[in-house]
């Protein structure tokens, strides 16, 4: 939220910090092949945000949508899969090239000091893996269930080992377990005293109940079809709650009262569709 | 004790706060949390007859002093909006909830009108003034005669109050006469000004419609002057809106004659519970003035 403070003897609401819904043009610095579908984009720019947060990216002329921040220490980059017009238009860009961002939004993490099972599935972890950085930085315990249609399309399996404890699945059995990435987590959570997890919404939902009934706290990371990501339009909403600024990430508490989750999202025209 | 109360054409009003078109009144979740954020009513998002997806993205920017979009009218289409109603209706009783409609023409409106009456709205905004729908809104809110038309065919459909949304136009005194000539029951002022953003490094429009509608802070002048004019020209409650943002924003749009307030873009400004906030500046501030009730300065700015 731009924070705001009243003068009394103007009508000015002075904005004391950067607006955060104005565009700004970065440039890309280094493009890397992540998966046959996912590339990672290295920004000339850090941003400043939080893992779990995510910025609205302009490919101009084209689209825009919304995108989490996969790697913020450092060289900071999204990474995106192409699955329509504008993400296919991003597959074809290059070093170089210019972008625009608006952002970044939304909550992000709460990431408590605490042993940590992170449960991905597709391409969630583009959401998930600066979360993972910052808790191995804090020194945390961190164990990761990583599952992907196929070995080839398994995002960040080497990065995240570096950082913690990766099992792996598949559902063609092609690499690590043959069976969905919800199974793999049911045989790790000895120990575990936070979940987080970003993934396919049915997966996430499995994990969410599975942590509720065994008093765990989890996160869960949510995607929906975005207009405005800023809190407007009411196009991302599930149950009420705004996606862009009361997510992406919510608590177990939060969505077990959410009747959608797992089963309804919305689309351009606002429609209910199921997931 | 200060009152906020209003009524703008038998609708009363906890409050003159109503959430404007367009912003968060697609669901009906989200329309009852407007509620317990304090709105006094809401208009739903503007629905048309078929659903529509809108324009592409981007949609919507912040500028230096106000918000730009260009959502183009996107919305579930009469048919999947009535059962959004038909919850919401379910989980809020007593709430004043205005229907915004857009059509290309008046046959359209008045279908659009009798469904709306049908599903149990309490009154009918018409869009007459959304600056960048080809085809609608201000297409037809700046000829004063198709206005007309379309205000008078939905008057003889429905019997229910008829809010006419005019755009901020430099002759909005005879647009808001006409609609007034042909039963409109309020008026209200105004709709976003037609805008554009370039990006300087990509050289290319931001918005994937290139043109879009200006709101928030920056517009609060043009608003105060249509509704001033329009209040001059007419004897049917004027409802303000444009770049209210803070109390005091509210109470300067009630002494140029505005009965009631829409408020959209200050929910960025001052996020969700804006409302609460700009109700409570404006009670302290009539507090401070001896202001009794809100009536007591509607258009005192007038001579």
């Amino acid at each position: 939220m731009v924070q705001t403070d009243l003068n009394e003897n103007s009508n000015m609401v002075k904005v004391l910090h950067k607006s955060m819904s104005k565009l700004e043009t970065v440039k890309i610095n280094e493009v890397k092949q992540e998966t046959p579908t996912i590339k990672s984009f290295y920004l000339d720019k850090d941003i400043d945000a939080k893992p779990g947060q995510f910025v609205m990216l302009w490919v101009p002329g084209v689209d825009e949508f919304p995108v989490a921040l996969s790697r913020i220490h450092g060289k900071c980059s999204l990474t995106v899969k192409a699955i329509g017009k504008g993400t296919e238009a991003l597959h074809r860009m290059t070093a170089g090239d210019t972008l625009g961002i608006r952002g970044p939004y939304g909550n992000g993490y709460t990431l408590d000091e605490r042993d940590t099972l992170v449960v991905i599935g597709g391409y969630g972890g583009a959401s998930i893996l600066p979360a993972v950085d910052e808790l191995n930085r804090q020194g945390v315990n961190v164990k990761v269930a990583l599952g992907a249609a196929c070995d080839e399309e398994l995002l960040f399996a080497d990065e995240l080992s570096l950082i913690s404890d990766v099992a792996l699945c598949t559902d063609d059995g092609s690499v690590g377990k043959h069976c969905m990435v919800t199974e793999l987590a049911m045989g790790m959570f000895d120990d575990v005293e936070q979940v987080l997890t970003c993934g396919p919404e049915k997966m996430m939902k499995k994990t969410v109940d599975i942590c509720m009934e065994r008093g765990i706290p989890v996160q869960a990371s949510l995607e929906r079809y975005m207009k405005c990501g800023m809190g407007l339009c009411d196009s991302c909403s599930i149950d009420g709650l705004q996606v862009c600024v009361d997510g992406p990430v919510f608590t177990g508490e939060q969505l077990s009262k959410v009747n959608e989750f797992g089963k309804f999202e919305r689309d351009p025209t606002g429609r209910r569709t199921s997931i | 004790m200060v009152s906020l109360k209003t009524s703008v054409a038998g609708i009363e009003l906890e409050n003159p706060l109503i959430l404007a078109s367009g912003i968060l009144g697609q669901t009906a979740s989200t329309i009852s949390n407007m509620f317990k954020a304090g709105f006094g009513g809401v208009v739903t998002k503007s629905i048309g007859k078929d659903p529509r997806s809108g324009h592409p993205n981007p949609t919507m920017l912040e500028l230096d002093t106000g918000l730009l979009n260009a959502m183009g009218l996107p919305n579930q289409g009469i048919d999947s909006f009535e059962n959004e109603l038909k919850e919401l209706f379910s989980i809020v009783s007593g709430k004043p909830i205005i229907g915004s409609i857009f059509a290309s023409n008046s046959s359209e409106f008045v279908d659009l009108a009798e469904r709306m009456e049908d599903i149990g709205v309490h009154a009918l905004e018409l869009n007459l003034s959304c600056p960048h729908a080809k085809g609608y809104g201000a297409a037809i809110g700046h000829d004063t005669e198709t206005a007309g038309t379309s205000v008078l065919e939905v008057k003889n459909a429905v019997d229910m109050p008829v809010f006419a949304k005019l755009p901020p136009a430099d002759n909005i005194s005879e647009i808001a006469q006409a609609v007034e000539g042909a039963g409109a029951d309020a008026i209200v002022a105004i709709n976003t000004l037609k805008a554009m953003a370039i990006n300087l490094e990509t050289r290319k429009p931001f918005l994937g419609n290139k043109v879009g509608g200006y709101s928030g802070p920056a517009i609060k002048p043009v608003g105060l002057r249509c509704v001033y004019e329009s209040y001059q020209t007419v004897d049917i409650p004027v409802i303000g809106c444009g770049g209210i943002t803070t109390g005091r924003d509210a109470l300067e749009y009630v002494l140029a004659g505005a009965t009631a307030l829409e408020i959209g873009s200050s929910i960025y400004y001052r996020g969700k519970d804006a409302p609460r906030k700009i109700v409570e500046e404006m009670k302290s501030i009539m507090e401070q003035q001896e202001i009794d009730k809100l009536s007591d300065i509607i258009g005192a700015v007038h001579d």
